[in-house]
Parts: C-alpha cells; structure tokens; sequence
C-alpha cells in the first residue's frame, strides 16, 4: 500500500519534472519590417523543429531598438546599426541576419526589366531633381541603342521611415557630394523632389500608375509585381543586374574586417560582381541577459537560421549571409555574449 | 413619494417609511454619483491625451515655438520641422470630403424618409450601415488601386484642362485667363497621377457619407407627421415641405450629425495615408499632393526618434487645436441660427 502511493508520488513528480524539461520557450522579438517576411517563415519552420516559439513585432526599427533598450523583448532588429558607444552604453551586442537588395524601378514604356542602365550619380541627380526628363543626355549617355521615351521623370520615394530609405538615401550620400551635404541619409528625410507612396506597396503601385515614374523597393516586391527594376554601376564601376548572386557579392566584399560590432552600411561595396545598395538587418541582443534561458534560444533560432535556414531565406528572395560572414558572426558571439 | 404621512400611522410604519425614503436618497446619490463618474471619464480621456500629446511635443513647440505653424519644413536629417503642410492637407481634405458628403447624405436621408417605398428604406438602410463599418484601410486600397487611377485619367485631366494654367491639352481655357487666381487652386507638378487632396477628399466623403446620413435619417424621422400632413393639406410640394418643415425642425440635429463626419473626416489615418501623395511642400492646388497630420504621423512614428518624434506628438496636439476650434465655430453657427429662429 505504501509502496504503491511512493511510486505514484515518483511517477507524478518525474512527469512534472520531465513536462519541465520539453516546455517550450517563447521569445519575442520586435523591430525592421524587412525582416518580418523572413523571421516568420523562419520561425514557423524552427518550432517545428524544436517546439520553441518565436513571436516577431514588426513595428519599425525605431521602435524595435527602443523596446530593446527597455527590456521588454528578446532581441531587437533595426535596418540600421547601433554606434558602438550606444550599444556598450546599454550592454548590448549586434550582429547582421539576412541580406536583401533594393531596386530602382522604372515605368517607361518599351523598356523591360533590366533593359535601363543608371549610374549612382544620375540616379542621386535624379532624386534631387537635376534630371527632370528620361531624354536627358546623362541618360541617354549611359543607354545607347536602348529606345528612352521623353517623358518627364517622376519621383517617388517612401512616406514612411523605413529602413529601405535609409539604406538607399545612404547609397546616394556616398555615390553623390550634393546629396551627402544638403539632404544626408536616414529613415526618412526630406525629399527634393517626387511623391510618397507608403511602404513598398504604395511605392511600386504609384509607380505603375505614372508614366515616366522612377521608384525604389525591395528587390523582392519588383520581382513579385514585375515592374521593371534598371541596373547600376558598382563601385568597381562593372554592370550588375539585381539577384542573389549580385547582393551576396556585395555582402561577401563588405569591409566587415575593420568594422567593430559589424558597424558597417554594405551600399556601394567594392566588389566586382556586388550590387550597390544591398541591405541587412541587425539583430540587437543584450550581452548579460536578464533572462539567459530566453537569450540561449534566441541564440539557438539565430544559429539554425544562418546554418539551416538559407533555403527558406532564398525562396522569399534573401540572400543567406556568405560563409566568412557567418564564421565571424559566430567568433563574435563567442567573444563578446559568452554563447558557444 | 412617501411623504404624505398622517398621524394616524401607526409609529413603526412611520418608521419603515422613513427608513425607505432615507435609502432611497442615498440610492440616488450613489446613481448620480455614477453618472457624473462616467462623465468625468470622457472628460479625462480627452484632457489625458491632450495634457500627454503636448508634454511629450513640448520638445518641438520649445525649439521651434511660433514657427511651428508656419514653416512647411519637414527635414528629419537635419532636424527641421513644421506643422504648416499637414495642417493645410488635413483641412483641405475634410473641406472638400464635407462639400461632397452634406449634399448627398441629406439626399441619401430624405430619400429615405419621405419619397422612398416602404420596402426600400430597410435594405438601403442597413446597406449605409454597413458601409459605415468598413474599417479604413480597405478604403485606402480602393483609394490606392481603384480610384486614384480613375481620378488621374477621368477627373484630373478634364480640370486641369477647364481650371489650370498649364493643360495637358495645351489650351489655357477662357475662364482662367480671366478670372485670376484660378488657376492657382488647380495646378499640378504631376498631371498624370492621382493621388492628392481631391483624392483624398472624395475618398473620405464616402467614408463619411454613412455617419452624415444615418443621423440625418434619424431625426428627420422624428419630425412629428402632423406638421408634415398641415403642410401637404395646405398644398406645399414635397421640396416645400422639407425645406420649410423638415429641416427647420431637426436643424441643429442635422449640423451636430455634419460635425461628427466632420470629425471623422479631420482624424482619418490610413486611408488618407494611401491617397494623399505624402509630400511636404506647401500649395493652395487642390490636385496637388499633400500630408495630413494624421498621416504623418501614421508614417513616421515608427521610426522617429528624438526631436522627430516630438514633433508628431506636437502636430498631434494640433489635430486637438484644428478639432477643437472647428467645434467651436460650429457651436457659435448653431447659435446664430437660434437667435434668427421664428423670425
């Protein structure tokens, strides 16, 4: 009889203890809305794998870093990075997470997707202005043989902070003097010329309605609407098209090397083959977390991302961080959050 | 109610009674109580988020002070802002969503309430209800795939052409070379888009038109049938009997229904957002493109920081100002009008 009851005691407690051992952790996490597409996927597919859930916000890289600094997320995620005086002032830590590209898309009658060549300074002469009609000779200098009508150019640009803005108004500060002293690069800043349309849904719809229109988005957005995107000059002065090869070019010959807590924009980057405004997210965790059990599967989704996550990342059109990259994220969570 | 007592009453009735009108008065009061808390929640809302909207923007009007309202700078990189733009946008789009919405909502209800077959009045009824609960982001993708192409291939092109002075069509129209001015309210950087404060305007009227003319239903159907059937027996036409008896009688009722589209009209967000254009420099044009207040802080406040974000809390606080002297306007309208009825 006694014996009977201990062993139901045991039997009840190892359950307990062995409930306790599979429970699932939730994280959550809050930020870019660039990476929202990927993060989701991602985490459907990572508690499938192991149980723990992941529940990503996104409300904007603004507000994701605010709420990190507040402790009141896992992780935060931004499209632009943290200076490292910010981040030892709070005790975090940054690292990049998917790469993505942005395209300049055009409407211009007769010209197909990838047709239109533009170079870094007409297109910064463009969204200042200077250039007012597709017909003018800095463009028709870089397109000959292509047929440009001689529609008046039509700006659109996003209404809302984005984190698409502030890579692409950085591309145009470094490839133009003009753009870098009078109109600077940020989340939102304010535009010489054009219309806003909000998000990239606003932006590629406004830019299909108007003949002669020029727009920025995600590369994934103009592949999805076919709208047809132009192709650039990089730095090394080479011709590229968009895709996945170009914007992994680009994050490989990034300068990660001498950049301390990955500080680094990847537009105009110097490589060959590299597409000049690629973009990543950055992934902003505390170094001592308040909750390690939390911090620990937050480290665990980032690490199943980068290992295994990259054919999912492919198929929403990211690009999964080149190898070097990875080795070093992964040297740096060692050094600097103590996580192996 | 129990205070006629006679002496005849025997003393622990009496007392029973009393005890009854005693908990009687303090049930009032605790009902009145009650009340007068309800109330005051409505009143510390609004004086919450008007206190909160304006400490939080105090940043903005401390930096930029008078200057706020006049500047049409919008400049995140450096730092530079102005309420003047989206001030105007928000204005000139409820202008024209009201000029739009009043005619036809006050058709919408009469219709309903005198011409229509009994019938009728129950599905048109419950279908303006309806298009009452459409929640506004749909209407800012109608806006944004539907209306504003049409806007920008049917409705633009023929203003620009009548009103503008520089036409698609290349010929400057009699009426703006002769009334000066014109042209100013109806030029366009971009002829060929949509999106603007005509828009938008149009876009918000629907949007309003359910609320103008759901109230406007009801108290046109309060107005006693006696009055109405005088009317017709002494020979009035249906015209005569609303615009001599209908609306006499349920005026006020109809202008505070007028103000609560308005209302609407001033604070709508996302669909706004969508058809608006979202730019920052200042016109008078009515095809030009424009930013709200609400809108712009809609699209910026995710990720404004520091002074930015300041600066919308502040133009928050003025949506506050815009709303709250527009009541007032419509309050001092109402009383003119009272003081002119019976003359």
């Amino acid at each position: 009889m006694f014996t009977r009851k201990l062993r139901i005691a045991a039997l009840v407690a190892a359950s307990l203890f062995g409930m306790g051992a599979a429970q699932a952790t939730d994280i959550t996490g809050a930020g870019s809305s660039f990476v929202y597409p990927v993060i989701s996927k991602w985490s459907a597919k990572y508690a499938e794998a192991t149980g723990n859930k992941l529940n990503y916000q996104s409300v904007g890289s603004g507000a994701g870093i605010a709420q990190i600094k507040e402790g009141t997320i896992d992780f935060g995620a931004s499209d632009a990075p943290m200076s490292s005086e910010d981040l030892t002032k709070f005790g975090l830590g940054q690292f990049p997470s998917v790469v993505g590209g942005i395209v300049p898309v055009v409407n211009l009658q007769g010209v197909q997707a990838g047709q239109l060549k533009l170079t870094g300074a007409v297109l910064a002469d463009i969204y200042l202005g200077k250039i007012a009609k597709w017909d003018d000779p800095a463009i028709t200098a870089l397109n000959p043989g292509l047929k440009i009508p001689s529609n008046k150019i039509t700006v659109v640009h996003r209404s809302d902070g984005s984190g698409t803005s502030f890579n692409f108004t950085n591309y145009l500060s470094k490839v133009s003097p003009e753009w870098a002293s009078k109109v600077k690069f940020g989340t939102a800043v304010e535009w010489p010329a054009g219309v806003g349309g909000k998000g990239n849904e606003g932006v590629s719809q406004y830019v299909r309605q108007i003949p002669g229109s020029i727009g920025y988005v995600e590369y994934a957005y103009a592949k999805k609407n076919s709208i047809s995107f132009a192709q650039m000059q990089n730095a090394a002065g080479k011709w590229v098209q968009p895709n996945a090869e170009t914007f992994g070019a680009a994050a490989g010959t990034a300068d990660w090397a001498s950049a301390k807590d990955f500080n680094v924009i990847m537009t105009n980057a110097p490589g060959d083959q590299a597409w000049p405004i690629t973009a990543t997210t950055w992934i902003i965790m505390y170094k001592k977390s308040k909750n390690p059990s939390h911090t620990k599967v937050a480290f665990d989704f980032f690490k199943w991302s980068l290992e295994k996550g990259q054919a999912d990342a492919s198929s929403l059109d990211y690009v999964a961080l080149p190898a070097t990259l990875v080795q070093k994220i992964e040297g740096y969570w060692a050094s600097d959050f103590g996580n192996k | 109610m129990h205070a006629t007592v006679s002496n005849a009453v025997p003393s622990a009735e009496r007392a029973a009674e009393a005890a009854r009108n005693a908990k009687d008065t303090r049930d009032d009061r605790i009902f009145a109580w009650i009340l007068k808390g309800c109330a005051l929640i409505v009143l510390l809302a609004l004086v919450g988020a008007a206190g909160s909207t304006l400490w939080l923007g105090s940043d903005a009007f401390h930096t930029f002070g008078f200057g706020f309202l006049t500047s049409a700078a919008w400049d995140p990189s450096n730092d530079q802002y102005g309420a003047l733009v989206p001030i105007m946008g928000t204005i000139g789009t409820a202008f024209i969503a009201l000029l739009f919405a009043v005619p036809v909502s006050f058709g919408i209800a009469l219709f309903l309430t005198e011409i229509a077959p009994q019938w009728l009045r129950g599905p048109v009824s419950s279908a303006i209800e309806l298009l009452a609960g459409i929640p506004s982001i749909i209407y800012g993708m109608w806006g944004l795939f539907i209306f504003a192409p049409f806007v920008a291939e049917h409705i633009k092109p023929w203003l620009m052409n009548n009103f503008s002075a520089d036409p698609p069509d290349g010929q400057v129209s009699w009426l703006v070379t002769h009334v000066p001015g014109i042209a100013k309210f109806f030029s366009s950087e971009y002829p060929f888009f949509g999106a603007g404060v005509l828009t938008a305007g149009l876009v918000l009227a629907v949007m309003i038109i359910p609320f103008i003319s759901s109230v406007m239903r009801e108290v046109f159907q309060t107005v006693p049938t006696r009055l109405k059937e005088s009317a017709y027996a002494l020979g009035s036409s249906t015209w005569e009997v609303v615009w001599d008896i209908v609306v006499p009688y349920t005026r006020t009722a109809v202008i505070g229904g007028v103000f609560l589209g308005l209302g609407r009209a001033l604070g709508e967000t996302m669909a706004v957002a969508f058809v608006l254009g979202n730019t920052f420099k200042f016109s008078l044009s009515f095809l030009e493109t424009s930013s709200s207040i609400a809108s712009t802080i809609a699209n910026q406040f995710g990720e404004a920081q520091g002074l930015q974000r300041s600066a919308l809390m502040a133009l928050a606080f003025l949506l506050f100002v815009v709303t709250f002297i527009v009541l007032l306007i419509a309050r001092l309208m109402l009383r003119r009008l009272a003081t002119k009825e019976g003359k």
